[in-house]
């Protein structure tokens, strides 16, 4: 019998959700500056973005789902917001809660079909069933087909908050990531996340302990799909805008690509690789289609060289979770 | 509080919860009648009748190929037999899903060591602890809720000789270990019975004594089927042996019979060897 040379470190744990806290809270000082000093526009984009990606992360991070057709739901809860907003008259608080849910319909819908199957099977269902709605919102009267849906009032917050104010807006949506963020942190620290970590780890041993593994993991898509919705209905409102562009299977995977890069299965990733990547969506346009091939090597160069993502990366360098 | 062990614990519980404890020792605890499993002309498993009686160490031996993993996959429904009946506690068990054989006390290990890598040794008892618990779909809960469950598995642990890995992730363990913390996680479940899935194999002598103790203590409170290669640990531990060969049931008996029965002599070196 080998022995470990060293005894446990009971510390290290607590060690690690400092580290998370002091994480948060330069994320939230910088999020807080960031208006003054970036376009916030940009801001609000990447940060639905984000929440886009943390959502995803649950699914692939946590459960090790990898959907590969979760433009379904940011797209579709997109335009449903888009349209109860602007058709129906919906305050924006409203539509943006239709959106969500329509999300979460979408992923139980999507998610009892998917869950199924496993790996490369799993992704390609999720892509089918995508691929499928995009067809949809191309052919639907209310979507719009090539324009979208256009000109979509942001309205007023409870009756009271103009969010034609860019900063109310900003304010709106920072306020609504940050708490989806928390909230998606509460979920895989939880014991709900605890049995989606052990199906991650070992999904025939969790079944063999008695947990009906299928039942956690459409939960979790339905969880993810919600969140991912409301990012999508987020987006709607400060773009002012549901295009097909949401719903097509590129975003799909700029999603994977975002998550890829920030670091898969970590708190902080997904942020991190949001930003970059519509950073380099914005500030790199001028090259034109060179995005992509800019894109496609920072992606090539993230699978050979950055395994675990920056974020992985960076918190296996310092010893800590983040 | 004095610490006690696991295993005392468990029998209080049984006594005066599920009522199992109560059950005449040595009536018939699994069943199974004509058990066939075929893959696609394969007959992997054939026309299996196999009885384990209740508290015994069954130990369910074969060469390569008999059959007996299949056999297990069957027990705990992780396969659908072609035919037959599996009859557990009284209960017939053919129709059920793998997590709810789980769930009436019919639990599994599995041949490779089934931990959760990533997870410390205290989080994969905690695991098997939480379903027990209920609540495992609150995911707007902390998982501080789950502290009170730490001293429950820290006696399990202890059980097993790991009470100082407790906070080590499980990937980091040397295998003897790794299915030490197996079988505390299994027992956490407070099983009926225990399908263990060669829980030696690839252990060094030490490890494999103090494995040989853990389950004769288990076995004291239940049942216990096992497959096992080392011929030696079987002769030791098991009072009844069942051999399989190419998915049939060659002998049945104790040590003594089986290892004198020509039939199993000829399965295991062959033609012209006996």
């Amino acid at each position: 019998m080998t022995a470990l040379a060293d005894p446990p470190i009971v510390e290290a744990r607590r060690d690690g959700e400092r580290s998370l806290v002091v994480a948060f809270a330069v994320m939230v000082a910088l999020l807080v500056v960031g208006p003054f000093v970036v376009y916030p526009v940009f801001l609000m984009q990447a940060l639905c973005f984000a929440l886009f990606a943390c959502a995803f992360n649950l699914l692939v991070g946590y459960v090790g789902l990898l959907s590969f057709g979760h433009a379904l739901f940011f797209g579709w809860a997109s335009y449903l917001c888009a349209h109860a907003a602007k058709r129906w008259g919906f305050p924006p608080e409203a539509a943006v809660l239709f959106g969500t849910l329509s999300g979460a319909v979408l992923g139980l819908v999507a998610g009892s079909i998917a869950i199924r199957r496993q790996g490369i099977y799993f992704a390609m269902i999720t892509l089918a069933l995508a691929q499928m709605m995009y067809f949809v919102a191309v052919r639907a009267p209310f979507t719009g087909g090539e324009d979208g849906i256009q000109d979509v009032p942001r309205g007023h917050l409870f009756g009271v908050f103009d969010l034609s104010h860019e900063m109310t807006m900003y304010v709106f949506i920072l306020v609504m990531v940050l708490a989806s963020f928390l909230f998606i942190y509460r979920i895989i620290n939880s014991p709900f996340g605890e049995v989606l970590k052990a199906i991650r780890e070992n999904e025939p041993r969790a079944i063999s302990l008695g947990y009906n593994t299928d039942r956690y993991k459409l939960c979790a898509f339905v969880l993810s799909a919600t969140l991912a919705g409301l990012a999508g209905a987020l987006k709607a409102l400060v773009f002012q805008l549901a295009s097909l562009t949401d719903v097509y299977w590129t975003m799909s995977g700029e999603v994977v690509l975002m998550t890829l890069v920030g670091g898969l299965g970590t708190v902080f990733g997904p942020v991190v690789g949001a930003f970059l990547i519509v950073a380099m969506e914005n500030y790199l346009a001028q090259f034109g289609q060179w995005v992509l091939v800019i894109q496609g090597v920072i992606f090539v160069a993230c699978v050979l060289v950055f395994r675990r993502g920056i974020v992985g990366e960076l918190a296996h360098a310092l010893g800590v979770r983040l | 509080m004095p610490r006690r062990s696991a295993l005392y614990a468990l029998t209080d519980n049984a006594d005066n919860g599920s009522g199992w404890g109560k059950r005449v020792p040595g009536d018939t605890v699994l069943e199974t009648e004509d058990l066939t499993k075929d893959f696609a002309g394969f007959v992997a498993v054939r026309a299996v009748n196999l009885r384990v009686a209740r508290g015994a160490i069954h130990a369910m031996i074969g060469p390569n190929g008999a059959g007996k993993t299949t056999c297990f996959n069957l027990l705990s429904k992780f396969l659908s037999p072609t035919r037959g009946r599996i009859v557990f506690d009284g209960r017939d068990i053919t129709a059920l899903r793998p997590a709810e054989v789980a769930r009436l006390g019919l639990v599994r290990s599995f041949q490779i060591s089934a931990v959760f890598p990533h997870l410390t040794v205290l989080e994969n008892v905690r695991i098997a602890l939480q379903r027990r618990r209920g609540g495992s779909f609150d995911f707007w809960r902390g998982k501080s809720v789950l502290r009170t469950l730490d001293e429950r598995a820290g006696v399990l642990l202890a059980d097993v000789g790991l009470a100082a890995y407790a906070h080590v992730p499980a990937v980091q363990l040397p295998y003897g270990r790794k299915r030490a913390l197996e079988i505390a996680t299994t027992i956490a479940l407070d099983p009926q019975m225990l399908l263990l899935d060669e829980p030696m194999s690839g252990m060094g002598r030490e490890d494999i004594e103090r494995i040989s103790a853990l389950i004769k203590s288990l076995a004291v409170h239940r049942t216990v089927l096992m497959v096992e290669h080392n011929l030696s640990v079987v002769a030791n531990l098991c009072d009844r042996i069942t051999v399989l060969s190419r998915g049939e049931v060659l002998a049945e008996g104790d040590y003594r019979t089986v290892s004198a029965d020509p039939a199993v002599r000829e399965a295991y070196l062959g033609t012209g060897h006996a």
